[in-house]
């Protein structure tokens, strides 16, 4: 028999739940609202598994001690928000740039500073690929139900271990919180990748060995292979160097993990997609919106079609290019006063019109907003009726 | 743990034959980037003779450090090593640490990493007392950004942030570390560096967060901005008489203690130790 479990339970929780699916026995981090209850839920599982989990003295603190115990071998995460996420950029721009793997979750509030702290937003997406300073690389996830949580949570170690890399995941406070019905996968059902650890004798290792290509294996502290690891630019050996060309390449190498592993990294939805003519571009919680107004337009005759990135870094610039190609508008809704709408501009290159749907105020975007925006913007067949009655609006908040 | 009374005789009789660093010291990574007259040397020696004499493999040593001159001895020599970020050694040492409780995790930090832009990381680990031996290189100074005033730089002294001399009160290291709740608490000099030797050696074998105050000044910045004519005249000054042994002090008058830091153990409890108490409650979750 398959050991699968059906849970009720909220995205955050799930959120734990996937981590421990994916093998991580460490975690550290220092509460903060909306995120709190990853962590409780990890401080209540790890033990009774043999795991770590400690509280760290500030978000800081809590992203050093991932790495470090990274580096001593385990799988390890901490999750945080907006305030805290600002506070790990530094340890972040570390694990980049010493190829540390682990798992950094942002269960996104409004903001900057202490904003809103239990009103959702979207409003970290750009700071999740930008905010740690210097050219480095970024994997961010974007979940849109709880059950996503718990699949792409799993996603986000795999691809660390993989590319050797920190990954964010990155959802908000509504999908943190909301509870949704879910199996939990048995074990072996979906897939978990651990790290490739070194099979040269100890004498020969080096940490960032490029005779493997651009990712190399990665040893643990205190199993034989001693070696050194540093956030200076470093040799092959992990020893600091200060050859420019070294440093050229070493920098180059961090993008060109990403940017050729992208096809295998990107992960979208298409809904309604084939014969679209106005497209929506949408991520988390608004793409639960943009689901429901795909479908309404539908009904009423318009060819609308939603396309939804699981990654959003690296960005999907092949889906939006192709999209571009073959609808007169793409629409971006996102709870934040207009971020990812750049880079879908971006893409897009005039190609066909762009228009995005910001909102500030922590209420979620509505399908009535995303609805009226396609209809007053021309895209209107006969009989189109962009009223919404409340009773609708009600549906919109528990729909898929 | 206490040092089995072979490898004390050992020790002695390693004194016969000059130590040999070769072991400890990574091919090729010499020079140091330290200065002529800097004491980081003589205290790195001290702390690869006391690391022979514990007997333990390489393999299960870990040295963590952050940014500054201090931070860059785990470069030097042949561990599991991790150069991180300014003032987050310990931090990164916690993890790991708590990753891998069999290592024996040791930080070199330095006075600005350790106490100012560490300083929170600083006193959660003395709280938690978990297995660490903190070695606070304290040179009153930044000595790798050339001299700015740190929180051991002394009131009147010169630096390139305080040129009319600091007015800012001090962190005495090792009253932090005690009152943060540190269970192993010492002093040591460069100058005095057999004692340094066995004063490391001591800390390191102590179960619990053990903080060692070096006192190892910087004469190419602290030195030069506050008249020293050279490093000698400033370790024999600052190091030499500005110290007096915890056994000294016993004979000596509070007058004549005046303005003397104290060397050796300052301070030992027995507490417990984090990771230690961590496996009995996942023993006792376990079990339920």
């Amino acid at each position: 028999m398959i050991d699968r479990k059906m849970k009720f339970m909220q995205g955050n929780e799930a959120c734990a739940e996937g981590a421990l699916y994916a093998g991580c026995m460490f975690y550290a981090g220092y509460p903060i609202t909306p995120s709190t209850e990853v962590m409780e839920h990890a401080g209540v599982k790890l033990p009774r598994l043999g795991g770590s989990f400690i509280q760290m003295e500030d978000e800081i603190a809590g992203i050093c001690a991932i790495v470090g115990a990274s580096l001593g071998g385990l799988k390890s995460m901490t999750a945080t928000s907006g305030p805290g996420f600002s506070l790990m950029q530094e340890g972040l721009g570390f694990a980049c740039m010493a190829e540390v793997p682990c798992v950094i979750v942002n269960v996104m509030r409004s903001g900057p500073s202490t904003g809103f702290p239990t009103g959702p937003s979207q409003s970290d997406v750009m700071q999740a690929k930008w905010g740690t300073h210097g050219d480095h690389p970024a994997i961010v996830l974007t979940p849109a139900s709880v059950e996503e949580v718990f699949h792409e949570t799993v996603r986000a170690f795999n691809l660390s271990e993989r590319y050797r890399m920190p990954v964010i995941l990155l959802y908000d406070e509504i999908i943190g919180h909301m509870r949704e019905a879910f199996t939990i996968p048995a074990p072996g059902e979906v897939e978990v990748i651990d790290r490739q650890k070194p099979d040269c004798p100890p004498g020969e290792y080096k940490p960032y060995d490029t005779q493997y290509g651009d990712i190399a294996p990665l040893a643990a502290y205190g199993e034989g292979h001693r070696f050194h690891v540093t956030g200076l630019y470093h040799g092959a050996d992990g020893f600091p160097t200060n050859n420019t060309r070294q440093i050229e390449e070493a920098g180059i190498r961090l993008l060109r993990k990403i940017d050729d592993n992208k096809e295998r990294i990107w992960k979208n939805e298409e809904y309604y997609l084939d014969d679209a003519e106005i497209g929506i571009f949408a991520y988390g919680v608004s793409a639960r919106s943009a689901k429901f107004a795909v479908r309404e337009l539908r009904k009423k005759g318009i060819k609308a079609g939603l396309l939804r990135p699981l990654t959003i870094w690296p960005f999907p610039d092949k889906a939006v290019d192709e999209l571009a190609q073959r609808v007169e508008a793409i629409i971006v809704p996102e709870m934040n006063l207009g971020q990812i709408v750049y880079e879908v501009e971006r893409v897009v290159r005039g190609r066909c019109e762009v228009k995005g749907i910001f909102r500030g105020d922590t209420e979620p975007i509505r399908p009535a907003q995303i609805m009226e925006c396609v209809t007053g913007n021309g895209f209107k067949p006969a009989a189109v009726d962009s009223e919404m009655t409340e009773s609708m609006i009600e549906r919109d908040m528990i729909d898929g | 743990m206490s040092i089995p009374a072979e490898a004390k005789s050992l020790a002695r009789k390693r004194k016969k034959v000059p130590f040999n660093y070769n072991p400890y010291i990574r091919g090729g990574k010499l020079p140091h980037i330290w200065c002529p007259g800097c004491g980081h040397g003589i205290v790195l020696k001290s702390l690869l003779r006391a690391i022979h004499t514990t007997g333990m493999s390489q393999d299960d040593i870990a040295m963590v450090s952050g940014i500054g001159c201090s931070s860059r001895t785990p470069g030097y020599v042949d561990f599991n090593t991790l150069h991180t970020l300014h003032g987050r050694a310990i931090a990164y040492a916690t993890g790991l640490k708590f990753a891998k409780p069999r290592l024996k995790v040791i930080v070199t930090t330095g006075d600005g990493d350790a106490l100012a832009i560490g300083g929170n990381h600083f006193i959660h680990a003395c709280r938690r007392n978990m297995d660490l031996t903190i070695l606070v290189y304290n040179n009153y100074i930044y000595g790798m950004t050339s001299g700015q005033s740190s929180p051991t730089t002394r009131q009147g002294m010169i630096s390139t942030t305080s040129r009319y001399g600091s007015i800012e009160p001090t962190f005495d290291t090792c009253d932090l570390a005690k009152a943060a709740g540190a269970t192993f608490v010492a002093r040591g000099t460069a100058y005095h560096f057999q004692e340094l030797e066995k004063i490391i050696y001591d800390a390191i074998m102590h179960k619990g967060t053990s903080v060692v105050d070096i006192i190892d000044a910087c004469p190419t910045y602290f030195g030069r901005f506050n008249k020293y004519n050279t490093p000698a005249e400033m370790m024999e000054k600052i190091e030499k008489e500005g110290t007096v042994s915890v056994k000294q002090a016993e004979k000596l008058s509070k007058e004549e203690l005046e303005g003397k830091l104290l060397r050796g153990i300052l301070y030992k409890s027995d507490r417990q130790e984090y990771c230690e108490e961590y496996s009995k409650l996942v023993a006792r979750v376990q079990a339920k």
